[in-house]
């Protein structure tokens, strides 16, 4: 086993003229929370569609569970589980459906206890046997994730798990987030929301103007930023603050 | 990779499972497909018929082949709908960054396609039955007609896959199956081509339909067929191999 659950080195992508990733660089140790934060059209959703294979990068490398995501993404693929950006759920299916056909297709002996299994843990049971059409945003939205964890793939690529979720949905995601860590899964997510990956990640990378800006644990991010000021009352930066300042150097110099 | 040739078939049955439910969960699709066909039948038996010179005593019988052609035209056009929806709402993306043959996610549409427009057809036969069709046909003709029927339903279909994947809107994805259904006015569907202007004739003649149209007219009354079963053949392998050339191509570009 690697002991790296993702690398990646020097990767572009364009999409004709538009050059969205100029060089990302960085790398996820195995069982860790990794947040990449970025703010809308950074390229998050372009960065998580190349290592879970949807996409091919123009030049440099993407390692996945060791893999190559062009040259063995059969065996990415074996090794990653996606929630896209928008729940991927089949409207004219059951919940329960759902899942049993995840179960399937990753060839699971007991489709069905899996699916049951995975209903009760996302409070889906009551709704199990209704059609997906008639879920809520909140209720799609786990079933989304749901699906995800079916076959427990070792990397879990989440992709603004918790955007259009209550504040009670958020927390159970993270709960879901750090569970999943703790049972030794990689997790790769992103978001737009800088208390969540405070709250989640054991470390954090900016990715701005198509490059990573800046990577480490919260606290090494902290240091980037100027050191508490006084004013009237004592104040660490969050991790908002230190985003915003690190964009604004970017862009001033 | 070994694998993914291993569970092809567990994998195409769970889509094609998929694909087919989706079809019984939405019945009104189907009516919506043998709502058109069925009217022009009604419509040129019971309006046009008298006026038309077909050369046959059942104008039914004479109009049923291409009254199944705009059926399986504006059949296949909900496999481009389907497929569309399924791009656009993320299930595409999500089944392919699994490890599943990636011909199975096509091929389950592509079949359940073949379940919808059998039924479709089927609901015409019946009303063609109440119309007054009969045919002289015995077990071996039927099988042809059913064999041919199935062959131009694939070959649609996989035309229809490639809208379906590379369309911008939901319009877009349904807008090839106008032409596919308006061809059969131009053939020997519903009047014979000795009556149109030289150039259409010519067009008439030449064009798919008019030899599809003509072998199965000719099937259903227990005739021999014509060598005209030939051109229908060879136009529906060629097209069909176009189209799956084409849909594969259109498929891959979504990865680059
Ligand atoms: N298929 C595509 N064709 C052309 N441009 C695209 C395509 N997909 C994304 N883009 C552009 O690439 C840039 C990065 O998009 P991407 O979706 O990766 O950003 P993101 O960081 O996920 O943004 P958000 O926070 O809004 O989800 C954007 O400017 C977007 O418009
Ligand atoms: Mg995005």
């Amino acid at each position: 086993m690697p002991d790296m659950a993702i690398q990646v080195r020097d990767l572009h992508k364009s999409y004709r003229q538009l050059k969205v990733l100029q060089g990302v660089e960085f790398a996820v140790e195995q069982g860790r929370i990794f947040a990449l934060l970025g703010p809308n059209g950074a390229g998050k959703t372009t960065l998580i569609k190349i290592l879970s294979t949807l996409l091919k990068p123009d030049s440099g490398t993407a390692l996945v569970n060791g893999f190559d995501v062009i040259a063995q993404a059969a065996r990415v693929r074996h090794s990653i589980s996606l929630t896209g950006q928008f729940a991927a759920v089949d409207e004219l299916l059951t919940g329960r459906e759902n899942l049993i056909m995840i179960a399937q297709l990753r060839h699971l002996k007991q489709p069905r206890r899996v699916a049951d299994e995975l209903l009760e843990r996302f409070g889906l049971t009551e709704a199990a046997n209704r059609r997906v059409s008639a879920y809520s945003g909140g209720m799609r939205r786990r079933l989304d994730l749901a699906m995800s964890l079916v076959g427990t793939p070792p990397i879990i690529f989440l992709d603004e798990p918790t955007t259009g979720l209550d504040p009670e949905g958020r927390l159970e995601v993270w709960k879901v987030v750090k569970e999943l860590a703790q049972g030794g899964r990689t997790i790769f997510l992103t978001t737009q929301y800088l208390d969540e990956a405070e709250q989640l990640a054991d470390r954090i990378a900016i990715l701005h103007q198509g490059r990573i800006i800046a990577s480490g644990t919260l606290q090494e991010l902290k240091k980037l930023f100027p050191p508490a000021r006084v004013e009237y009352v004592e104040k660490q930066p969050t991790l908002e603050e230190i985003f915003l300042a690190i964009i604004g150097q970017k862009e001033v110099c | 990779m070994a694998t993914l040739q291993r569970y092809f078939f567990s994998d195409l049955g769970v889509m094609l499972g998929r694909s087919l439910r989706h079809i019984f969960r939405s019945m009104d699709t189907i009516i919506t497909a043998t709502i058109t066909p069925i009217g022009l039948m009604l419509l040129f038996v019971y309006v046009f018929g008298g006026a038309i010179q077909s050369g046959t005593a059942n104008y039914v019988n004479y109009v049923l082949p291409g009254i199944f052609l705009v059926a399986i035209a504006s059949g296949t056009s909900y496999t481009s709908l389907r497929l569309f929806t399924d791009v656009q709402r993320g299930i595409m993306d999500r089944f392919r960054s699994m490890p599943i043959a990636p011909s199975t996610l096509l091929w389950g549409h592509v079949l359940a396609s073949l379940v919808f427009n059998g039924i479709s057809l089927l609901i015409i036969v019946l009303v063609a039955l109440l119309m007054g069709f009969r045919s002289a046909a015995g077990i071996l003709p039927w099988l042809a007609i059913v064999g041919l029927l199935a062959l131009v339903t694939l070959t649609l279909t996989w035309v229809a896959v490639i809208p379906g994947l590379t369309a911008r809107s939901i319009d877009g994805a349904a807008v090839f199956a106008y032409p596919l259904i308006f061809l059969p006015f131009i053939s020997s569907a519903f009047v014979p081509t000795r009556s149109m202007p030289p150039v259409v004739r010519a067009f008439a003649e030449h064009q798919p339909v008019t030899a599809i149209v003509n072998t199965i007219r000719a099937l259903l009354a227990g005739e021999p067929v014509s060598q005209e079963i030939w051109i229908a053949l060879a136009w529906c392998l060629g097209i069909l191999l176009l189209a799956f050339f084409f849909a594969r191509m259109a498929y891959k570009k979504r990865t680059a």
